[in-house]
């Protein structure tokens, strides 16, 4: 047949317009968006067998004891572990957010080395035969030139044995530096050694304590195990036990509290003084068990005024006697500090005053008291014999200036890190490694930080998650989580007695990671020489395993191990100076009218590890909508400066500004504004970077003159309506 | 031989929350979302489209400084009875997608029921049911961590807090392959109770005299089921909801925030039955 172009015309026409005429298109149509919407874009759970393995939570420094639910190896739900001593069953927030860590899209994947410029993220896989190639053959170069001290390492803690491989990896190579990040932990050891005049921290018996001052420890905001705390809070409320809260704004624990008592922020230690002064004035002290204290009564009462002090904390005369009164007859009283989580640093002044209070108190080492625990490691390996080499680096200087001179009391001073890499300290920095630490978002001023490290030429982060610091590395050597390895947790945190936790691997690596203390074993043993002598281990479980020693079967078996006979430093206090200088804020008060405090939430992670999706929603609109963060001002100072709740402000201190919402919130002294801590990241991902700001790129470090450890509690700042 | 088989007697489970051990601190959103699959966006500021099955809300006594105090009070679904199981959501469902149990007082939600009409959320007092205006999403990798017990939701449904109800699936299967009859107090909690570190949530059935939720509440069925706990009160009791979540506080001011009191009106007061 032949196909002429009529008959062919008429054909395809006539096709087309029989096609458009039938239901054929239309019913594809509707299948096509059928079949869109069919589409599994829920996911289906496989479903298996479930089994529950625990271990420990070391997200934070409470230890907890979890129950992890499992399904295959899929770790699913992690649960609080039933009858555990420290939070027998509960959580918190963080805890339960572990798996969105572990399996979040923000973990460092695998090593990687930098092929960008610093900070542009460009990052190029490597073997972990190349990355520990390469950190070797930097600090080879350096130690070969003699110059290995200008290796610093920054660590989150120093307990356990981890950190203290890191430390021991430090000292064989030769350098000084290594440090933590600032902590109340320092104040408190240096508080214990200068009363009780020995190596040693503090413990509080709260649960069978019968009156509690609480000089701004976010009792139920996060201070010490949070978990504990919150449990103890429940047992304050059913025994009816008078709790005062003393801080500048109505925080959960002051809503928890019995009686909360606004306070002018930075006179906590006038007010501690304060009390003890009425104590001694009215011969209301025990003080068996105090040294000393002829002496100090009489300093103490020829500089408090009971009017004066008054005046500078803001808390009337009358309650400030109705406090002295309470604290002195209760049987069980006991006094704590450390603001909010109780993680940030604090000066001395405070935390002596206020355990000084405990001593007249006279409730030391005992029940529902205050005690003070020996310094006892369960670490203790052979000294290391540094070579040659590093012999001559270890005698130079610490970098930060930690352990002579003006600050011969201080362990690590990491606050002074930026002044120092800006040309403070006595030699410059080549190479930095960071582990369990966040310096360029958690330490103070952390623009100047980050500004500063720029000018260290290698610096190695072994984070396991993409945080600030980890993007201004050159090379990130990713740990494990905690959900992937075996470690000790040492858990202090204001326990009365210590106890050690274990953390296991309950799922296998999820990414190609490795485990910090394996990393450092390898290290050591490519450096070769006396540092990989002085690394006598196989492996990092082997040990940690034998460093254990007799607890690692209880470990193993129970997850955790409580010290039942606590060793304790002393049982009397010396009583010398009465009044340590104290710390103000940056500042000058006629340009800056309002006073900028920090304040911990415990829906918001403040330290090393960023806030999970799951908490961040949690947080209320009040405290971050879309990208911007608040701060909280007393609607009466709110209106004096022209501003009304919701609205767009520049705040500014010394050292810097951001734009800011604001809340008005009757909760807070007027004249004083708060704003959370841990937010502005600008790492992680769209779940947590750009909300809110960075409180401590608004905050400088203060140096406490007692010790040099940061103690800055505020600053001042004003508002303008932007 | 007669063989006669006997129903248990109805369950009711309900909670009750201590407001004044309540802290605040959300480990029960947390511990719910991660046991019930519950998605997140990036941006999670705008609270009406926020799912949160418990939402701990704070509430103030609108008192000037220093006079000023606060409250939490988390909010799971009340799983209202109404009258004889005429809960608002369930009585306005086109789909029967929700439901009220008669065996457990549970009220139900079937996500491949619901059309997404959304008749429940106008109805709810409570705002306890969400919509999902979009597909969950989770992160490369994270999906790893849900949970198979509980079926994650697409877009164009409600959601809401179940009681954990997959499990007391588990608990009863459970318990009949021991050869019990009924579920234990212990064997059948929720994610919030288990994991609240404070003690505050208090989980379990109403009915039964054993259960501590029983003993701290004492409802008394001839009076709505009202607390006969001076502490206790209901959200909006007097719509006659029937709540079966009581809340407890020692704070007058917390207790006249649970109800629209007008100035004069005391606290206490509970709904008359109306047909």
């Amino acid at each position: 047949m032949k196909v002429d172009r009529r008959s062919f015309l008429s054909f395809v026409i006539g096709g087309a317009a029989g096609t458009a005429l039938s239901p054929l298109p239309w019913k594809l149509m509707d299948d096509s968006s059928i079949w869109s919407q069919m589409w599994p874009w829920t996911p289906v759970p496989p479903d298996g067998e479930v089994v529950y393995e625990a271990s420990t939570c070391s997200l934070c420094p409470g230890g907890c004891g979890i129950s992890v639910r499992k399904i295959d190896n899929r770790a699913v739900k992690i649960e609080g572990q039933k009858g555990h001593p420290i939070n027998d069953g509960g959580m918190c927030m963080l805890g339960l957010s572990g798996l969105q860590l572990l399996y979040g899209p923000t973990r460092i994947k695998s090593p990687m080395k930098r092929i960008g410029e610093r900070g542009e993220g460009k990052w190029q896989k490597i073997s972990w035969e190349e990355a520990i190639g390469l950190v070797t053959k930097k600090l080879t170069d350096i130690r070969d030139k003699g110059e290995a001290h200008t290796v610093a390492a920054i660590s989150g803690s120093d307990k356990g044995t981890v950190p203290a491989l890191f430390k021991r990896f430090m000292t064989a190579v030769g350098s000084p530096n290594f440090m933590c990040t600032p902590s109340r932990q320092f104040a408190d050891q240096l508080a214990v050694n200068k009363l009780f005049g020995g190596a040693g921290y503090t413990g509080f018996d709260l649960e069978n304590a019968d009156y509690i001052l609480s000089f701004g420890s976010g009792i139920a905001d996060g201070w010490g195990a949070p978990v504990r705390m919150f449990k103890v809070c429940s047992h304050w409320k059913e025994k009816n036990i008078p709790v005062v809260q003393i801080e500048p704004r109505l925080s959960n624990s002051a809503a928890k509290a019995s009686r909360w008592l606004p306070i002018n922020p930075g006179t906590e230690a006038d007010l501690a003084l304060g009390i003890a002064a009425v104590m001694l004035s009215k011969n209301w002290v025990e003080g068996d068990s105090v040294s000393g204290l002829r002496k100090w009564k009489k300093d103490l009462l020829a500089q408090f005024d009971l009017q004066q002090v008054a005046q500078i904390t803001g808390v009337d005369a009358d309650t400030i006697v109705e406090l002295a009164k309470g604290f002195a007859k209760a049987n069980r009283p006991l006094a704590i500090c450390g603001r909010g989580k109780g993680q940030k640093a604090e000066s001395l002044r405070e935390t002596m005053a206020v355990y000084a209070l405990n001593a007249l108190a006279d409730n030391l080492n005992q029940t529902g008291g205050m005690w003070a625990i020996s310094e006892s490691d369960y670490i203790d390996w052979p000294d290391v014999r540094p070579d040659k080499l590093a012999s001559e680096s270890l005698r130079q200087p610490r970098f930060d200036g930690a352990g002579s001179g003006q600050y011969a009391e201080a362990r690590y001073l990491a606050s002074r890190l930026a002044q120092g890499l800006e040309g403070d300290g006595p030699y410059p920095l080549q190479m930095l490694m960071v582990a369990d630490a966040n310096p360029c978002h958690e330490l103070p001023d952390a623009k100047k930080v980050q500004a500063a490290l720029a000018k260290i030429g290698f610096i190695v982060s072994f984070s396991s998650f993409q945080d600030e610091t980890a993007a201004m590395a050159d090379l990130l050597l990713p740990n494990h989580v905690y959900l992937e390895r075996y470690e000790d947790v040492p858990v202090g945190a204001g326990l009365p007695q210590p106890a050690i936790g274990l953390t296991k691997p309950i799922v296998s690596p999820q990414f190609n990671t490795r485990h910090l203390g394996e990393t450092l074993l390898a290290l050591a043993k490519t450096m070769g020489g006396g540092i990989a002598e002085a690394f006598v281990w196989d492996d990092y479980e082997s040990c940690l395993q034998e460093t254990l020693a007799d607890k690692w079967d209880t470990l193993m078996e129970d997850g955790v191990w409580v010290e039942s006979d606590v060793d304790t430093v002393s049982n009397s206090v010396k009583l010398a100076a009465v009044n340590q200088p104290g710390v103000n804020a940056e500042g000058d008060p006629s340009s800056f009218p309002l006073l900028l405090v920090p304040y911990d939430s415990i829906r918001i992670s403040s330290g090393y590890i960023g806030d999970a999706p799951f908490m961040i929603k949690t947080v209320a609109d009040t405290v971050i909508k879309g990208k911007d963060g608040f701060v909280e001002i007393n609607p009466q100072t709110a209106s004096a400066a022209g501003l009304s709740d919701g609205d767009l402000a520049t705040l500014t201190t010394p050292r810097g500004a951001a734009a800011v919402r604001v809340h008005c919130f009757e909760g807070i002294k007027p004249g004083v504004i708060a704003m959370v801590q841990g937010l502005g990241h600008t790492a992680y991902d769209g779940f947590l970077a750009g909300k809110g700001v960075n409180i401590n790129e608004l905050i400088g470090p203060v140096e406490d003159p007692s010790s040099g450890y940061d103690a800055a509690w505020g600053i001042r700042a004003k508002l303008a309506k932007a | 031989m007669k063989h006669e088989q006997q129903h248990n007697p109805p369950m009711k489970y309900g909670m009750a929350i201590d407001l004044d051990k309540c802290t605040g601190c959300g480990a029960c959103m947390v511990a719910c979302m991660a046991e019930n699959n519950v998605p997140f966006k990036e941006d999670e500021s705008n609270k009406l489209d926020s799912i949160t099955w418990i939402r701990v809300y704070k509430l103030t006594n609108d008192k000037p400084y220093p006079d000023t105090d606060i409250c939490y009070l988390p909010r799971p679904c009340q799983h209202c009875e109404g009258h004889g199981g005429h809960s608002p959501c369930v009585s306005v469902c086109p789909a029967t997608a929700t439901d009220y149990s008669r065996e457990t007082g549970i009220v139900s939600q079937i996500y491949t029921r619901c059309f997404g009409c959304r008749y429940c959320m106008a109805a709810c007092p409570y705002h306890a049911r969400y919509f999902n205006w979009w597909d969950p999403v989770w992160p490369d990798g994270m999906e790893k961590y849900l949970n198979p017990d509980v079926s994650p939701r697409m877009r164009g449904v409600v959601e809401k807090c179940s009681f954990c109800f997959h499990r007391y699936q588990q608990a009863k299967d459970e318990a009949y392959l021991n050869g019990e009859r009924r579920v234990s107090e212990a064997a059948y909690q929720t994610a919030c109770t288990q994991a609240c570190p404070t003690g505050a949530i208090v989980f379990g059935d109403l009915n039964n005299p054993d259960h501590r939720v029983h003993q701290i509440v004492q409802p008394d069925p001839k009076n709505g089921n009202k607390s006969r706990n001076p502490r206790a009160f209901r959200l909006l009791e007097r719509l006659g909801t029937n709540t079966k979540v009581y809340y407890l506080s020692s704070r007058e001011w917390v207790r006249r925030k649970g109800d629209n009191y007008l100035e004069h009106e005391k606290t206490g007061q509970v709904a008359k039955a109306h047909h």
